[in-house]
Parts: structure tokens; C-alpha cells; sequence
């Protein structure tokens, strides 16, 4: 079978399709008027806290962050 | 007496083994026309047990492409956290595929299409409603249903020019200052989104 066709740039250069497409739509958000780009961009807002594993234990948790996606 | 006890234990246990084999009467329909082979093979080989159930016994079955053409296209619209256009009966819709402007009229052949940050027209007898989408896909079914399924969907009116002009202008100096092919990649992505804002809010 031939090789696929001609990938696009994006996923050339490492990208996958879910960060393009997020990435994308993030962009429209970022252009929108304002109070639909405020509300856009606190829908899309993540809460969550890392915390490193370090011989079988969590260290201290870092205080959970709030990010939008991007 | 004694001798006719086998025979009515034997009818007892049948009996108790048809009720546990023949359950609720609202089960799927057990046999597909798929699977006739199978059930045939298996009915040969081995008489005495029900056939068992194949996968396809499970799925809801494709919905018949109409005879006829249908007057209307039925769209859904639907975003991860909203469903902006839900069974609607249009006329026509143009979607923004990565091949092009594509238009869906009723009886369209069956397709799978990628979009890309463009426009969406709806067209409903003299109205048209545009919502700029950020990319996604659009699946047209053969009974003329079009399933339209974007991350981000606003109407046209929602965009401020002036954030997509400052947004095209930064992501071109980006373009010509960029170095990694993650960059340049990035880069790229934020031109065509910014262009193709621009187009929308200028077409």
C-alpha cells in the first residue's frame, strides 16, 4: 500500500489533532467581543493540583491551580 | 405409577430450563440478516442449544435511506458544551471542509468531511444564519441527516475585528521570527485562524 497522503503541517512538526483543534478554537475565543470572550474563556478554565511521587509517597501537594487551556 | 415418574420429572425440568432460556419479550431482535450463515452453521452442527448472540444482535440497526429524496436537511449542531442547532429542518447548509466550501442539500451521498476555521451557513427558505466555526467535523448520513460537530461556534457578530487584526499581525511577526518546527507550527495555526476570522468578518 502507498504511504499516506501529504500529513498536515501541524502534525509534521509533532502536533496531534486534539492540541490543534484545542488550540484553534482557543484562538476564536481569544477574538471574541467581550462579554462572550469572558465567558468563553472562564468555561473553558481548568481546576487541578499536581503533586510529584517520590518513593512510593506524594510530596507536599503544590495549591491546586486554576489555567486556562491553551 | 412408578414407571411414568421419569417421563414427569423429565417434562418438570424442561419445563423450568424453557422458562429460563425464553426471557423478556422486549429483548433486541435476536437475529440479523447478517448473521444467518452463523446461525445456520451452528443449527447444523449443534441442534440442541440456542445460538448465541453476535454483536450485531446488540446494535440498533442504520436508519433506512428513504426511497425518495427528503424535502428538508435535517442539521444538528453540537459543541462540547452546548447543542446549538439540535434536529433542525434547513434547507441547505455550507460547511467549511479542509477541501473546500462544501454544500449539503437533501439526499446528499453519505460523507465524512474535516473542517476547517471557517463559516458555517445554514440556509432556511430566505434566511441564512453564519456562525464562524474553529474547526471540527461534519458527517452527512445517507437519510439526510448532517451531524456538525465544532469545538467553538459563534455567530459572526460575536468577533471583534480589532483583537483579530492585532492576533493576525503578532501571529505574522511570530511566522517570520519563529525557529523550531513546534513554533513554526504554532505560528502558522494562528495566521490561518486570524485570516480566516477576517475573511469571515469582511465576506
Amino acid at each position: 500500500m502507498a504511504s499516506n497522503a501529504a500529513v498536515p503541517f501541524w502534525r509534521a512538526a509533532g502536533m496531534t489533532y486534539i492540541t490543534y483543534s484545542n488550540l484553534c478554537a482557543n484562538l476564536v475565543r481569544q477574538c471574541l467581543k467581550e462579554p462572550h470572550r469572558s465567558e468563553a474563556l472562564n468555561r473553558e478554565k481548568v481546576h487541578f493540583s499536581i503533586s510529584k511521587w517520590a518513593k512510593g509517597k506524594p510530596e507536599k501537594p503544590k495549591s491546586p491551580v486554576l489555567h486556562y487551556y491553551s | 405409577m412408578l414407571r411414568q415418574a421419569p417421563r414427569f420429572l423429565l417434562s418438570r425440568a424442561s419445563a423450568a430450563a424453557m422458562r429460563w432460556s425464553h426471557p423478556f419479550s422486549t429483548d433486541l431482535p435476536a437475529e440479523a440478516a447478517g448473521d444467518s450463515k452463523f446461525i445456520d452453521a451452528w443449527k447444523k452442527s449443534i441442534p440442541n442449544m440456542d445460538p448465541p448472540k453476535t454483536p450485531s444482535a446488540y446494535m440498533a440497526t442504520r436508519p433506512p435511506t428513504p426511497s425518495t429524496i427528503p424535502s428538508k436537511l435535517t442539521v444538528n449542531l453540537v459543541l462540547p458544551y452546548d447543542s446549538v442547532l439540535s434536529a433542525k429542518e434547513v434547507d441547505m447548509v455550507i460547511v467549511p471542509a479542509t477541501t473546500g466550501q462544501m454544500g449539503v442539500l437533501p439526499g446528499h451521498v453519505a460523507t465524512i468531511a474535516e473542517l476547517k476555521p471557517g463559516i458555517l451557513s445554514v440556509h432556511e427558505g430566505n434566511d441564512t444564519t453564519k456562525y464562524f466555526l474553529s474547526g471540527g467535523f461534519a458527517f452527512v448520513h445517507a437519510n439526510s441527516v448532517a451531524d456538525i460537530i465544532a469545538i467553538e461556534a459563534t455567530p459572526v457578530d460575536h468577533i471583534d475585528p480589532n483583537l483579530v487584526q492585532k492576533g493576525l499581525a503578532e501571529f505574522q511577526q511570530k511566522l517570520s521570527s519563529a525557529s523550531t518546527d513546534i513554533e513554526k507550527a504554532e505560528a502558522q495555526i494562528g495566521v490561518d485562524v486570524h485570516s480566516a476570522l477576517n475573511a469571515a468578518l469582511t465576506g
